[in-house]
C-alpha cells in the first residue's frame, strides 16, 4: 500500500486502477476480474497503468547500462583480450626467433665441422702427394744412379771383351804356328797363318 | 494472497512520480531494473578491474561472455555486424541478469512484464529499421523480395515477407516475456501445493513430496530458461541486425 491517500485523491478515477496491491488482494488465480472495481483485477503484466513508468525506468536503466557497457565494460574487456592476444603472439614470435636463431647457429657448426672436415681432408691429401713426389724423385735418382753404374759397367764388359777378342787372333796364330811345327816339322810363313786363321775365324 | 500465482508480477510504487499527469512512479519493477544494471554491471566492472592477464575464474565469466556475445554476433551478422556488439552485449546481460535475479524467492522478475519485453523487442526491430534505411535507403526494402521467386507469386511473398517482419517484435517479446511468466508462476503453483497439502497431516505431508521434487526440477529448469532465453533473444537480435546490415542476402 503504497499509494498514499492524498496521491490517490490527486489522480483521477483510475486512480484506485494504480494499486495493485489491492488488486492482488481480491483477485484469484484465474487472473478474471472481480466485480466492481474498476478494471483492477486484470492480470498484472497486462495492466497497463504501469506501462508508462515501467518503459520510462526501462529506458532509464538499460540506456545507463548501455551506456557502461559501451563507455567502460566492452572497451575494458575488449583491450585485456587484445592485450592477451598481443602477448601471445608477441611470445610466438620470440619463439620462432630464438628458433631461427638456433637454426642458424646449428647451419653454421655443420659448416663449420664440414670446413675443418675438408681441411683435414686436404691437409692429407698434401702430404700424400708430397710423400709421393718425393718417393717418385728418390726412385728417379736411384734409377739414374743404377743406370750409371750399368752403363760403366757395359763399357768396361764391353773394352774387355774387345781386348780379349783381339788377342784370340794371336794366340791361335802361334798355337797354329806350333801345331804346324810340331805336325809337318817345316815352317808355314806367318802370313799363311794369319789368312788360314782368319778364314776359319771368318766361318 | 500468498497463495496466488499471478501475486509476484503485482507492480507496486515506492515512490510515486507523475509528470504531466502520466505515472512515472518508481515501482518495484524499476527497483529491480535498477539491480539488475548494478549487479550486472558491477559484476562485469569489478571482475575485470584486476585486468590480469592470466584471468582468474570471475574474470574468465566476463570474458566468456564477452567472446560468447561476439562471435555470435560475428557468425549472425558478419563483421560489419560488430558496430551493433554493445548493444547485443547489453541486452543479453541485462535479460540474463534480470531473468537470474528473478529466481531469488520474494525477487520481483523484470522480464515477466510483457511491456518490458515489448519495448526490448521494439528497441531491436526500431534500430534494425532506421540502421537499414540509413545505411542502404530504399534498397532496405529489397529485404521483402526474395531472389529467385517466379513473377506471379511476388505479390503472395512480399506479403508473407512483411507479415512476417512485422510480427518479429511481437515474438521476440512475447517468447521472453511467456517463458518467464509461465515459468514463474509454475514453479509458485507446484510449491503451493507443497504448503497446502502439507497442512492436511501426515498423509498431506507424504503427499506433498511429489510437488516438492517437481518444485526442485522446475528450478533447476527455470534457471536452464533463464540463460536460455535470453541467448534466444540476443541470438534472434544478431539474425535481425544481419538484416539491416545485408539486406536481400536470404
Amino acid at each position: 500500500m503504497f499509494v498514499t491517500a492524498a496521491y490517490a485523491q490527486s489522480t483521477t478515477p483510475e486512480g484506485e486502477a494504480h494499486d495493485p496491491a489491492a488488486a492482488g488482494e481480491v483477485h484469484t488465480e484465474t487472473g478474471v476480474a472481480p466485480e466492481g472495481e474498476h478494471g483492477t483485477g486484470v492480470f498484472p503484466p497486462f495492466d497497463s497503468s504501469h506501462f508508462a513508468s515501467q518503459v520510462l525506468w526501462l529506458a532509464i536503466t538499460f540506456g545507463l547500462f548501455y551506456l557502461l557497457m559501451s563507455k567502460v565494460i566492452i572497451p575494458r574487456i575488449g583491450g585485456i583480450l587484445e592485450t592477451r592476444h598481443d602477448r601471445i603472439a608477441q611470445d610466438l614470435d620470440e619463439a620462432s626467433r630464438l628458433k631461427g636463431e638456433a637454426d642458424a647457429a646449428i647451419a653454421s657448426y655443420e659448416q663449420e665441422l664440414a670446413s675443418a672436415r675438408a681441411k683435414g681432408h686436404s691437409i692429407a691429401d698434401t702430404a700424400r702427394e708430397a710423400a709421393k713426389a718425393k718417393a717418385t724423385a728418390d726412385r728417379t735418382a736411384v734409377e739414374g744412379d743404377l743406370a750409371k753404374k750399368i752403363a760403366a759397367a757395359e763399357t768396361r764388359i764391353a773394352d774387355i771383351k774387345s781386348k780379349a777378342l783381339a788377342d784370340v787372333g794371336a794366340i791361335a796364330e802361334e798355337t797354329a804356328t806350333a801345331v804346324v811345327k810340331q805336325l809337318i816339322g817345316g815352317t808355314v810363313t806367318k802370313a799363311e797363318i794369319a789368312a788360314a786363321v782368319k778364314a776359319s775365324a771368318g766361318n | 494472497m500468498s497463495n496466488d500465482p499471478t501475486h509476484q508480477f503485482l507492480v507496486n510504487k515506492i515512490v510515486p512520480i507523475e509528470i504531466g499527469g502520466i505515472d512515472f512512479s518508481f515501482t518495484n519493477a524499476s527497483l529491480f531494473m535498477v539491480a539488475t544494471v548494478g549487479a550486472a554491471a558491477g559484476f562485469l566492472y569489478l571482475t575485470t578491474s584486476e585486468r590480469g592477464l592470466i584471468p582468474t575464474r570471475m574474470q574468465s565469466v566476463s570474458e566468456m561472455s564477452y567472446e560468447f556475445i561476439a562471435s555470435m554476433l560475428r557468425e549472425g551478422a558478419g563483421s560489419h555486424g560488430m558496430k551493433f556488439f554493445p548493444m547485443v552485449f547489453s541486452l543479453f546481460m541485462f535479460i540474463l541478469t534480470a531473468n537470474l535475479l528473478g529466481m531469488f524467492p520474494y525477487f520481483f522478475t523484470v522480464t515477466s512484464q510483457i511491456i518490458v519485453t515489448f519495448a526490448l523487442a521494439v528497441f531491436v526491430i526500431g534500430t534494425v529499421i532506421l540502421y537499414g534505411f540509413y545505411k542502404h535507403g530504399l534498397s532496405f526494402l529489397k529485404l521483402f523480395v526474395p531472389h529467385g521467386v517466379p513473377g506471379a507469386l511476388l505479390p503472395l511473398v512480399v506479403a508473407i515477407e512483411v507479415i512476417s517482419f512485422l510480427s518479429r517484435p511481437i515474438s521476440l517479446s512475447v517468447r521472453l516475456f511467456a517463458n518467464m511468466l509461465a515459468g514463474h508462476i509454475t514453479l509458485k503453483v507446484f510449491a503451493g501445493f507443497v504448503a497446502s497439502l502439507s497442512a492436511f497431516g501426515a498423509l498431506g505431508i507424504g503427499g506433498a513430496v511429489l510437488p516438492l521434487l517437481m518444485t526442485v526440477a522446475l528450478t533447476g529448469l527455470e534457471f536452464l530458461v533463464a540463460f536460455l532465453q535470453a541467448y534466444v533473444f540476443a541470438v534472434l537480435t544478431c539474425m535481425y541486425l544481419n538484416d539491416a546490415v545485408h539486406p536481400g542476402s536470404h
